[in-house]
């Protein structure tokens, strides 16, 4: 169960859009930004407030892989998984950062709330390939060391 | 007048929405499995595709006739295509036919066959999904869906309830509730319209033939039946015999030889209802209280209103359904030692065109002095498969009637099975007069016919009584809306969650033929009333056997009426 107060701050996203269908996307994405997901709860909250049945926000929230329904870690890292990416051997690159992280296909995020891996289709960035993003920020060329490597150094930051 | 030429035939058109339309009234039933014409036009299987003189492809479904056109429905090349589109859903497709309910009638089974699939080259990589049983009414099971989206329109244009929907992307798309809920804690309404254009075994209907089965064999147990005014004009739709035919005579006798010890009429609970709902409205009327009144045969909408129009759980009328009238007072007639002397445990099997029915035989308030009055719930789906198990030649059978005292009904508790029906019965019962002009000034007040939402007017002592009369749940809701807003008010509003009414419920016999029998099995319903002797439900004299009967007597609320 969420506490009040994530009712109260949907309520207020929702004050941001007309109250329709077509506002479920930016809604979506405001609620996503505040909590780095889209608790489940809380879909079910907006698709009542704008007047579309829960199956259709449902639909909606799990046709597009940008939204989450499971809390991410503070750090999200994107392995891109685009044909440029794949063939210049981005699958190692996932491999150790799950290897690293205890992480796997069906386990996204590590229980300290610290990492999230996920791959996406295409940054892109295929000039860069295997490109990687942390949150914001790009990586290129990545490799199963600098994977590492880089979890090292952001474990460093805390 | 406009035309366009169909394989080197000149074929006329007006003003037919797309082409498809127009092929199929030329005589040719292209193969489609997304396409039902009642609902948006989806686009998505592919097989209505057509060539034209330019060689260019298109779906037929989704484009719109104009003048000259050429086409052609059956090159070598479309031959090859709808071959190939038929391997691909077969291969991510749950292929156990042999096992499957649907087998037989199954629309995606029917095309493979017609088109000869013979062979699929590809493996199904598909995880396999569970099965979802957790509704009375429907089994989903996410392995046999092939996304033709039929449900998911159905459920959101026609119905409005919006249960069923799509969900994730390209190979990982399924059909199903928000967060793959179980069907039973979402708003579904359990009216089955969505495995009436299933395409497969994906939806279908919680079967209840073994349990009925093991009543039948059980020589402890008295197995009594109630056949709903809808079944008799569908059931022989399985047997080769032409839609609408009334075929309750030879049903009794198929029941009989399959071991139920009584077969009743459930038009005899529709004049009860009607007898008690007639009076449940005057008292309302006369009290201007929760009005408008809110017929409650329909378990879908009923509990539509509750998801939906909570305020209004009130206006909804106490009569407790047919069926369910019928199996408290089965229950309680079976109870008085008279009618005991064997000893035996009463099983009441109810015959209905509705899947809802099995959702209503759940409910808290089917149970009367703790024991629940209907014991099992089969569709005419169910039985059609208990008449061939049995291994009855169903349309050679001789005719037998129903058995007393409660196998007959009057013309007002037939017509229950049409939308329409129950406002006919109810202004037959308040008429006074029997005469054959009275009846047929009602027949044609506009009560009548499947417009989705009709308004009638009737003057009745001295006021006029406004009725409104829906069928299906996304016409109720036009209503109901109106209603809520105050910018319609009517005295009684009938609504029927299927559309057409009951004849077309979600557990009727499905056809593998693109052709509605909406109409048949209506006139199959006006037919039967029309030879019926007695009209009006008053006149039943079966309701002087209930209503002067010692072991009913101050029972009526219990047996008849809800209670919350």
């Amino acid at each position: 169960m969420l506490d009040e107060s994530y009712y109260r701050k949907t309520d207020e996203i929702i004050a941001r859009y007309v109250r329709d269908a077509r506002s479920l996307i930016p809604i979506m994405q405001d609620i996503q930004a505040e909590y780095r997901y889209l608790p489940g709860e809380l879909l079910t909250y907006v698709a009542k407030e704008i007047g579309i049945t829960e199956a259709k926000a449902y639909s909606v929230a799990t046709f597009y892989e940008n939204f989450s329904f499971e809390a991410k870690g503070k750090y999200v890292i994107k392995v891109c998984d685009g044909t440029a990416c794949h063939v210049r051997h981005s699958t190692p690159v996932l491999e150790a950062f799950w290897k690293e992280l205890g992480l796997s296909k069906k386990k996204h995020t590590t229980d300290d709330m610290l990492f999230t891996v996920e791959t996406v289709s295409c940054l892109g960035a295929c000039g860069l390939a295997p490109t990687i993003m942390v949150n914001e920020q790009v990586y290129p060329s990545m490799s199963p060391e600098k994977a590492v490597a880089l979890i090292a150094e952001l474990r460093g930051n805390g | 007048m406009a035309t366009i030429t169909i394989n080197g035939r000149q074929v006329e058109f007006t003003n037919e929405k797309n082409v498809l339309t127009i092929i199929r009234k030329a005589g040719i039933d292209i193969p489609t499995l997304c396409y039902q014409p009642e609902l948006s036009t989806f686009g998505a299987c592919r097989l209505c595709t057509v060539e034209d003189d330019r060689g260019r492809f298109f779906a037929s479904c989704s484009e719109e006739p104009r003048d000259g056109m050429v086409i052609y429905t059956n090159t070598e090349k479309l031959r090859k295509y709808r071959k190939l589109i038929v391997e691909l859903l077969l291969a991510s497709h749950d292929r156990e036919c042999t096992t499957c309910e649907k087998s037989g009638h199954c629309p995606l089974q029917n095309v493979a066959l017609r088109l000869g699939v013979q062979d699929v080259r590809f493996q199904n990589y598909k995880e396999r999904q569970p099965i979802d049983d957790s509704s009375y009414a429907i089994i989903r099971d996410p392995n046999k869906c092939i996304l033709c989206g039929n449900c998911v329109r159905e459920c959101n244009e026609v119905q409005t309830v919006g249960a069923l929907d799509f969900a994730f992307r390209g190979s990982e798309a399924t059909v199903s509730p928000a967060f793959n809920r179980p069907l039973a804690s979402t708003k579904c309404v359990s009216c089955g319209q969505c495995r009436v254009v299933c395409d497969t075994g994906a939806l279908t209907i919680k079967s209840h033939v073994d349990k009925v089965w093991a009543a039948l064999n059980d020589p402890n147990t008295r197995v009594v039946c109630q056949i709903a005014p809808a079944v008799r004009v569908a059931v022989g739709e399985a047997f080769g015999m032409p839609a609408g035919q009334n075929s309750l005579y030879k049903l009794v006798n198929a029941l009989h030889i399959m071991g139920f010890n009584r077969v009743y009429d459930t038009t005899y609970t529709a004049d009860l209802t009607i007898m008690e709902e007639s009076a449940e409205f005057l008292s309302r009327v006369a009290h201007k209280r929760h009005l408008p009144l809110l017929t409650s045969c329909c378990p879908a909408w009923v509990k539509f209103v509750d998801n939906e129009y909570p305020e209004f759980k009130r206006n909804v009328s106490t009569c407790r359904s047919p069926q369910g009238m019928f199996s408290a007072v089965l229950k309680e007639y079976y109870r008085a030692p008279e009618h005991n002397t064997s000893n035996k445990k009463t099983f009441v099997v109810s015959i209905m065109p509705c899947t809802a029915k099995k959702m209503e035989a759940e409910r808290p308030n089917s149970y009367t002095y703790g024991e629940k009055d209907t014991d099992a719930v089969i569709t005419t789906t169910e039985l059609v498969q208990m008449i061939k198990q049995f291994g009855l030649d169903f349309a050679s059978l001789t005719e037998e009637s129903c058995d007393m005292p409660f196998g007959m009904g009057s013309g007002g508790g037939v017509i229950f099975g049409v939308t329409g029906g129950v406002t006919e019965a109810v202004l037959r019962r308040l008429v006074k007069d029997h005469n054959p002009k009275s009846l047929e000034t009602i027949a044609v007040s506009g009560v009548r016919g499947n417009d989705g939402i009709k308004e009638i007017t009737v003057p009745y002592n001295g006021m006029d009584v406004k009725i409104c009369v829906a069928s299906g749940l996304g016409n109720a809701r036009k209503v109901m809306d109106a209603v809520k807003s105050g910018e319609k008010e009517y005295h009684l509003i009938e609504v029927m969650a299927c559309p057409g009414g009951c004849v077309m419920g979600g557990g009727q016999p499905t056809r593998l033929d693109h052709k509605s029998v909406v109409e048949e099995r209506d006139e199959g319903i006006y037919r039967t009333d029309r030879k019926m002797v007695l009209k009006k439900s008053n006149e039943n004299p079966l309701m002087d056997f209930f209503y002067q009967n010692d072991i009913f007597k101050h029972k009526y609320h219990d047996l008849l009426h809800n209670h919350e």
